[in-house]
Formats: structure tokens, C-alpha cells, sequence
């Protein structure tokens, strides 16, 4: 760097020692009218910019939602988005996602080749090792029980945490889990549970992955929490999905 | 300052390899270390650093006649911030993959201490030309130093370049070189590197006054 | 060499026979046995092992030195010390191009970044090995049972992996040998995810068959005492990790016996006594105040066993070790010691005053020729002669 550089760290030139004198000051209406310009410009290129990406962005989130899904309900074809509601019941949310009324869960209702209801996809988050993993599960009403998994987001250690979306014998936890509800419907009859590797006995348990147990510990309480939310408002309104309209 | 070819080339080059933002001034290490861990990765960073680089810094030299001193650096931030907006929204529209992987480094771009450092040291003192074209070899620069370390990094993590497996199926990750420790020795021995190929090009200058040379 | 007449220096003046060579040297000479006991327990593996890590130390030490950018030469030994250790470290059945990649790292990381022998901040083995434990998880904790039939003729399959594959599974090779999977595990392992605690006899010699253990820790506590007889290593630091690690676990042992193995187990299984008697010593990385090195063996003994007890990993020696290196200009500092007839004058006033020096008016420099010249002292007791 050159010359302008000495300014800068107050060094007093010897032979104007006397100039030393700070700089006239700015007049207030000059500050306030370069920002205002500032502010006007970059509004413009920001608001450009958005109006530019919104329907790429817009499709690029439902293309990843709607893989997502297929992912864990491999019969699905197409999707439809729901939010069950905190008394009860479902409603359907139309495209361009509006704002979630709080209490609500979202939900997807997958449709297969003709129409009909293929299963249903939730997301479910849970505390890992590094942050949050989410995980989109499927869930087959037929069995009441979970199909598959996804994972959505996560931080995980790689080769040790991110073992939940490789390890066969893990995911084969998945292909049954029991989520039944209690005959009230009120919550799950057995709590989803993460247990030690080579100790599951039961339908609603899971085996952990040695080594990764605080991240699959994190999806089987992502998968019960979701399901203890979701599910006792969604069974008693299944039909209300219908099929593919 | 002319803007005749040679020189122009010349302030190209300063960011480029003299003072490549990365090797040599160690500048932006917060993005230096965390996306690169696959090629690709560095490179979307290294071309969103670029374009939010030469815009802002265009703009802001456009912008220098009517800032004044005491607000110069308000002004920067919004001017920095609005395109890292604009390649945020980008970024969305192109990949939400890429967008995930590069996660919060996006938005970070706006503390990237090389910007603001070009904006305040270059681009306030200069016509746009010269800003953009100097702004434009730092961000290059920048660019090639992450890619250096992905494309390190992600040979070695996970056996592949650019997502094209290189190795086959027997291929034995480093697991080290997608955790961040990685990122810390990469950069680490592409600093020896460039230590030891300045010491060797001095060494050849003048082997008389080895003795007394800067580290 | 012609003598000069005058030579001008500064301190230290007075000089012993003892070079960075010879030092080095005998250390070199205290782990052959050591060596060559690993060699006879896990054979031609263990040997080929030690050979390609020590070439690949050499090998890089020689690039760096030719570079001019280093301290030390590579006929200082340092290099041999860093790849014997670092081989002892790793598992027997360690992926030859896995040992070279350490010991590559080891040199290039651990000691060219820093400028060469005794610039270092952390122990050359040590960083290479942490760097492999990192990158290659699953292989360095592949042990393979010792004394093993045919071990002189036949590799262990790992060993021999191409470079950069996947090493082959030492677990079908074990099965094939009509061996239990397990008998691959070291009693560290062993004890932190079986809960089974190994023999104190087996433990000391390494000599009872089957058991995958590094080199006996008997050897090399012996090994060490020569060292430290011939005052090649300050009997210190391994007195006071060792210390350090018996205490705390005998403090844990005694607050609840069913859960804590007892210290015994604590301080001859694993790398505990090589860490403490080879690693902890290594001259630039530890401090050299004698009451810092108290300190910064206290704090590798305590660390190392917290790690073993509460964190992931079967193994703690490592990164206490790193730790400790990286707190040793600290614990230096703090441990100055006072200087000669200082403590016994002041006496209660001692700590607060300890890091100033009265100055002799004679001896300011013509540096220091403006500052403010402190009172010469007259002090009431005189050291007696």
C-alpha cells in the first residue's frame, strides 16, 4: 500500500507539524442525504434481486420438500401440504406457503400413481451432538407405524454422526416403528425410544448406532415428539385428506 | 493512474499472487476454513465473495465524491450488505443444497474483513475502473486460495474432486480433512508451501543476504 | 574451526559436553530394546511399521533441512526419535501408508512449520499421531493380539493396504485364525466399553499371549531410568505424570471402587508410561523451570486420566501431552525462579516482589542509560560468605 496509508496512523510530518488542524467537519445535510442516496440505491438493487429469484427460489423449496418426501414414501407421486391444527382437525395449506399459525403442525399428505393416499411425511427435530438434526419421517396410517427417514438438516460429525442416513442396520429401524396411539387417541401408546445397541425388544424401540448414540438418540426424539404432536390430531382425520383432487 | 494495459494487468495481479488475500495477508479466515470442504463449495464462495467484492467496491467508488468522512463506513456496510443479500437470494435460486452446505458463511460475507478492507484502502480513493479491476484480482485471489484448500480437502476427505469419485470404491476417507481441524492443517502447509517457495526464490535473487531475511 | 579470540555472547557462558547429539542419541540407543521388544511381539508387522515411519520422518526432515528454512541438521537424531516413538505409538497392524502419512505430518506440521528442532511448540510424534487418529479413526484402533503364531513370516493384512484404500478387515483375518474379534481390543478399550479389567502381570511384561498391548511398560520405565541416570531426561516430569495420574486415580479408585478401575490398571495399560518416560520429556515442549516441570507433570497425569474416565475416548495420553505442551511457556513463566539470595533477603515481601531485579548502575545499558535509575540497595544481611 502507498502513501494514503500514512494519514491514517496520525504520523506528524515533520515539515507541516503546524497543519496538524482536524478536518473541517461534514455539514449534517450531506451525511443525511449520502445515506439517504445509499439506502435508496441498495433498497432498489435488494428488492430487484428478490423479486428476480422469488419464483426460482420458491420452486427450488418445493422441489426439495417434495424429494424429501419421496424419499421416506417411495410410492408417493405427488404431495400436498396440511397443517394440523391445535384443537384438532386439518386444513389444507394452499401453494406459496402462508404464515403458520402457532400451535399448528405442518404435515405432508403424499398421493400415489392414481390419486390415492400414499402415506403421510413430517418433519421432526431433535437435539444432536453438534446442533439440531431434523429429520422428515414417513408414516403409513395403514400400520400406524413410521416407513423411513430422511434427514433434513444437521451438523453432525461426519463419519460418526452422519452414520444415521448410512448405517443399514440403523435405518432398518425404520421400516416398522410402531407409533400406535392410545385407544382415546390421545397420545402415543408407547413412547418412540432410543435404546442401546442390540437391546431393542420392542416395535417402538430403537437400536442405536455404537459410537453415534447422542445422534440417533436426537431422531428418536425428533420422530416422538413430532408424532406425539401430530398424530392425535391426524388420525381422527384421515379421511378428511381423501385423495388427490 | 493510467489505466494502460500493462498496469492494469499489474493491479490485477497485486490481489491475485502479491497479495493474495488468503496466503500472504491471511485475510478471511472465518470462510477459509469452514466451506472448504469440498471444492465446489470454495468455489461458489469464492465467486459469491468475488461478485459482492467488485460490486461494492464499483459502488462505493462511485459513491466516494458524495460520502462524507464521518459515515463513510455506514455507507460501506449497506452497500457490502445489500449484495450479499442480492447473492444470498441468488445462491437460493440456483441450489438450496449449495445454499445449506455454505449455510451462515453467506451472510458472514458482510464481515469479511478483505471487503471492507478494499472498500476503505482502495476503492474510496480510486475511479471505478481501477476498484472494480483491483477488487476483481482480490476476489480471484480469494477464490484460488479456497479452492486450493477444497480441492485439498476434499481429494483427501472424500476421495473425489468437484463430486467426481477419483479413487474408486476402496478409497480410505480422511476422515480429519472434513472436520475443521483439517482446515486448520491444510492451510497450514499451504502456508509452509508458499513460505519455503519465497525463501527459495529469495535464496536465488540473492544469496548474499540470506542472513538477514524477514520470516 | 579457528578459535576466535574474543567471543562476544550472551548467556549461558558455562557450557557442558553434552550436545543436542549425544542427547538425542542415547535417547535413540534407550529405545532400541524397546523396539525390539515390539518387534518380537507383533513381528515382521511391527518391524516394517517402524521402518517405513522413521524413513518417512527422515525423508521429510531431510526435504526441510535442505530447504535452509530449519534449525538442526538431520544427523542431530531428532528425526529417529520422532519416528521410533511415533511407530511405538501406532498399532502394530497400522497401514504402512497410513504410518508414512503420520510421519510426514509429524515432521512437516509438527516441527518444519515452527523453524525446526527446538522451536516446536508441540511434541513432532504426538502431532502426527493426533492427526491420524483424526483422519483415520477406525484403522488406529485396529489392534491385533501379540504373539500372535507365524507373526515373523506373515504381515498382518492390514499393514500391507494400498495407498489411500481402505485397509482390509483385521477382524475376518482374526476369525480366520480361529481368534475372538475381541482378543484385538487393548485393555483400555476393553475396560471402558466391556468393563473388563486385564491382569497386573500381563499389563506389566506385555508377555502373556494375546493381548493387544503397545510395548512393556516394565522395558520401558527401565529404559527410561538409564536415560535419566545418565541425565539425558529430568527424572521430574515422568515422576510427577506418573504421580499425578496414581493420585487421581486412587482418589477416584478410593471414592468408589466398583466404578473406577484401581490405579495400578490406570498406570500401566495404554501409552501412559511411553507418554510419560519419552513424550513429556522432550526437551523443547516441556518447561524447564524445575518446579514447572512439576506443574506440567502434575497436569498430564490428571488430564490423562479425566480424558480416560469422562470423555469419548479409551485413550487420554495424547492430548493431555498436547495440552500440557501448549500450557508449558505459561507454566514457565509463572514458575521463574527466584534469583540467587533474592528469596532468603526479602523473605515475607518475597512474592509480590519477585520479578524485579535491583540494577546494578554499572550494568544499565546505553540503552537504558535514560531511564531512572533505581538506588543502589545496601541490604542489611549480606549472604555470608
Amino acid at each position: 500500500m502507498s502513501a494514503p496509508s500514512a494519514n491514517d496512523k496520525k504520523v506528524i510530518p515533520i515539515a507541516v507539524a503546524a497543519a496538524a488542524a482536524p478536518p473541517p467537519e461534514s455539514p449534517t445535510g450531506a451525511m443525511i442525504r449520502s445515506l439517504g442516496l445509499v439506502s435508496a440505491i441498495c433498497g432498489l438493487i435488494i428488492v430487484g434481486a428478490y423479486q428476480g429469484t422469488y419464483d426460482a427460489v420458491a420452486a427450488n423449496k418445493r422441489i426439495a420438500t417434495e424429494r424429501a418426501v419421496f424419499k421416506v414414501l417411495p410410492k408417493a407421486k405427488t404431495i400436498a401440504e396440511f397443517l394440523a391444527q391445535p384443537g384438532g382437525g386439518v386444513s389444507r395449506v394452499g401453494a406459496g406457503g402462508t404464515a403458520i399459525p402457532p400451535g399448528s403442525v405442518k404435515f405432508f399428505a403424499a398421493y400415489d400413481e392414481s390419486g390415492k393416499l400414499a402415506g403421510i411425511a413430517a418433519e421432526g427435530v431433535g437435539k444432536g451432538y453438534a446442533d439440531n438434526v431434523r429429520i422428515m419421517f414417513g408414516y403409513q396410517p395403514d400400520c400406524q407405524c413410521v416407513v423411513g427417514i430422511g434427514v433434513v438438516a444437521m451438523r453432525e460429525t461426519p463419519g460418526i454422526g452422519d452414520k444415521i442416513i448410512t448405517d443399514k442396520e440403523f435405518l432398518a429401524n425404520f421400516t416398522a416403528l410402531d407409533v400406535k396411539l392410545k385407544s382415546d387417541l390421545s397420545a402415543l401408546a408407547n413412547e418412540v425410544r432410543t435404546v442401546k445397541r442390540g437391546s431393542k425388544t420392542n416395535a417402538w424401540q430403537i437400536d442405536a448406532i455404537a459410537g453415534a448414540t447422542i445422534t440417533s438418540r436426537a431422531v428418536g426424539r425428533a420422530i416422538n415428539d413430532s408424532a406425539q404432536a401430530l398424530l392425535p390430531r391426524l388420525v381422527p382425520n384421515l379421511d378428511k385428506l381423501g385423495s388427490k383432487s | 493512474m493510467s489505466t494502460a494495459a500493462p498496469q492494469t494487468w499489474d493491479e490485477f495481479m497485486e490481489g491475485v499472487w502479491r497479495q493474495n488475500p488468503v496466503f500472504v495477508m491471511v485475510l478471511g479466515m472465518c470462510p477459509t476454513l469452514a466451506v472448504t470442504v469440498s471444492a465446489i463449495n470454495a468455489l461458489s464462495m469464492g465467486a459469491a465473495t468475488l461478485f459482492v467484492l467488485v460490486c461494492s467496491c464499483g459502488l462505493v467508488s462511485l459513491m466516494r465524491a458524495v460520502t462524507p468522512k464521518e459515515v463513510r463506513i455506514a455507507v460501506y456496510i449497506v452497500i457490502i450488505a445489500t449484495f450479499v443479500t442480492a447473492v444470498d437470494y441468488a445462491i437460493q435460486a440456483i441450489s438450496l443444497a449449495l445454499y445449506d452446505a455454505l449455510g451462515a458463511f453467506i451472510q458472514l460475507i458482510v464481515v469479511n474483513c478483505i471487503i471492507l478492507g478494499r472498500a476503505e484502502a482502495h476503492a474510496s480513493k480510486n475511479t471505478p475502473l481501477p476498484a472494480m479491476i483491483n477488487a476483481a484480482g482480490m476476489g480471484v485471489g480469494f477464490t484460488l486460495g479456497l479452492l486450493a484448500l477444497g480441492v485439498v480437502r476434499e481429494v483427501l476427505g472424500a476421495g473425489s474432486l468437484f463430486g467426481v469419485a477419483l479413487f474408486g470404491a476402496g478409497f480410505q476417507p480422511w476422515v480429519i480433512m472434513v472436520l475443521p481441524p483439517g482446515g486448520f492443517f491444510v492451510l497450514g502447509a499451504w502456508l509452509l508451501f508458499f513460505a519455503w517457495l519465497e525463501r527459495r526464490k529469495l535464496r536465488r535473487a540473492a544469496s548474499l543476504t540470506e542472513a538477514g531475511q524477514h520470516v | 574451526m579457528t578459535q576466535p579470540l574474543i567471543e562476544i555472547r550472551s548467556a549461558p557462558h558455562v557450557q557442558a559436553a553434552k550436545t543436542v547429539e549425544t542427547i538425542m542419541r542415547n535417547v535413540v540407543y534407550s529405545l532400541l530394546p524397546i523396539c525390539a521388544f515390539y518387534v518380537f511381539q507383533y513381528g515382521i508387522s511391527a518391524l516394517a511399521s517402524i521402518a517405513v515411519v522413521t524413513g518417512a520422518c527422515l525423508a521429510t526432515e531431510r526435504f526441510f533441512v535442505g530447504t535452509g528454512t530449519q534449525a538442526g541438521r538431520l544427523s542431530d537424531y531428532s528425526a529417529v526419535i520422532t519416528g521410533l516413538l511415533l511407530a511405538l505409538t501406532l498399532p502394530p497392524g497400522f497401514p504402512l501408508w497410513m504410518g508414512a502419512v503420520a510421519g510426514i505430518v509429524a515432521i512437516a506440521l509438527g516441527k518444519a512449520l515452527f523453524g525446526g528442532i527446538g522451536f516446536n511448540v508441540f511434541n513432532p510424534a504426538l502431532v502426527g499421531r493426533a492427526f491420524v487418529q483424526a483422519a483415520f479413526p477406525t484403522a488406529i484402533a485396529t489392534y491385533t493380539p501379540s504373539f500372535l503364531p507365524g507373526r515373523f513370516t506373515e504381515f498382518i493384512p492390514s499393514t500391507l493396504a494400498w495407498p489411500l484404500m481402505i485397509p482390509a478387515d483385521a477382524a475376518v483375518w482374526l476369525k480366520a485364525k480361529h481368534l475372538d474379534a475381541l482378543a484385538g481390543a487393548t485393555p483400555l478399550a476393553k475396560w471402558k466399553f466391556d468393563g473388563v479389567l486385564a491382569n497386573a502381570d500381563e499389563l506389566l511384561t506385555s508377555l502373556s499371549g494375546h493381548m493387544a498391548v503397545g510395548p512393556s511398560p516394565l522395558l520401558i520405565l527401565v529404559c527410561g531410568a538409564y536415560l535419566a541416570a545418565r541425565r539425558f531426561m529430568d527424572w521430574r516430569i515422568p515422576l510427577a505424570v506418573l504421580g499425578s495420574a496414581a493420585l487421581t486415580a486412587w482418589l477416584l479408585f478410593a471414592f468408589d471402587p466398583a466404578r473406577y478401575p484401581n490405579p495400578f490398571f490406570m498406570l500401566f495399560s495404554g501409552g501412559l508410561i511411553l507418554g510419560a518416560v519419552y513424550m513429556a520429556t522432550d526437551m523443547a515442549t516441556s518447561p524447564v523451570t524445575p518446579k514447572g516441570m512439576w506443574v506440567y507433570g502434575a497436569l498430564i497425569g490428571l488430564l490423562t486420566v479425566v480424558i480416560r474416565y469422562y470423555s469419548g475416548l479409551p485413550e487420554g495420553v495424547m492430548y493431555a501431552i498436547l495440552i500440557a505442551n501448549a500450557a508449558s511457556p505459561l507454566i514457565e513463566k509463572i514458575t521463574q525462579p527466584v534469583p540467587f539470595g533474592r528469596g532468603a533477603i526479602l523473605g515475607m515481601d518475597r512474592v509480590k516482589k519477585r520479578a524485579s531485579y535491583p540494577l546494578n548502575p554499572g550494568y544499565i545499558s546505553r540503552e537504558e542509560a535514560s531511564a531512572v535509575t533505581p538506588k543502589k540497595r545496601f541490604l542489611p544481611n549480606k549472604p555470608k560468605k
